[in-house]
């Protein structure tokens, strides 16, 4: 069972490697966006995003069907959310 | 410079100074070879980890070495990107995790 999964990322964090590389793997189908490689307008949208969805403000920030948020690189709870 | 020189020089600095870098040598090149990315693109080495700001002054909190790395190895055992980690994470006795963002939850360090 997995659903629309959204991930926010950084292109040189490392974590945010893990991240699209563990949904790679699990063949999960996801979009995401490196915000640092954003910019203008389109970058304070991304940002706007991520911080609507974790007032911290950082990333990777996953979103699974526009509700469940998953802040940081966590295998466990992310197989747990995606149902895998 | 590429990753790997610039690995072996921090790596250098860091036993010298008391602090241990991560031992997933892999995950520490792609750290590298993101502040190296970053010295580029906005002319210091700003956390690979964290959407920077661009202006130096902004940024200053988040230039390699943090203003939150201590506290964080502290609590955590890790910094934020966990590129530099406790001795016993080190030492493989404990694996670094994800750790949450200190900047902006607590009063501005004292620098």
């Amino acid at each position: 069972m997995t659903g629309k999964v959204k991930l926010y990322a950084i292109s040189t964090c490392g974590w945010c490697k893990k991240a699209k590389n563990f949904l790679n793997e699990n063949n999960i189908e996801f979009e995401f966006e490196d915000v640092d490689l954003l910019e203008g307008e389109e970058k304070e949208r991304a940002r706007e995003e991520v911080a609507r969805h974790n007032p911290r403000k950082s990333y990777p920030t996953i979103i699974i069907d526009g509700e469940v948020v998953i802040v940081g690189f966590d295998a466990d709870k992310l197989k747990e959310a995606l149902g895998i | 410079m590429n990753p790997e020189e610039l690995y072996q020089r921090l790596e250098k600095v860091a036993q010298a100074s008391g602090y241990r870098l991560n031992p997933d040598k892999q995950f520490v090149l792609d750290l590298m070879e993101g502040l190296l990315t970053n010295q580029e693109r906005y002319g210091y080495w700003a956390c690979p980890c964290r959407l920077a700001d661009g202006v130096r002054e902004k940024d200053r909190d988040i230039i390699c070495p943090c203003d939150y790395r201590d506290a964080d190895l502290s609590e955590h055992g890790t910094c934020y990107c966990a590129l530099y980690v406790s001795e016993s994470v080190a030492r493989g006795l404990k694996k670094p995790k994800p750790i949450p963002e200190r900047r902006g939850q607590t009063p501005e360090p004292i620098t």
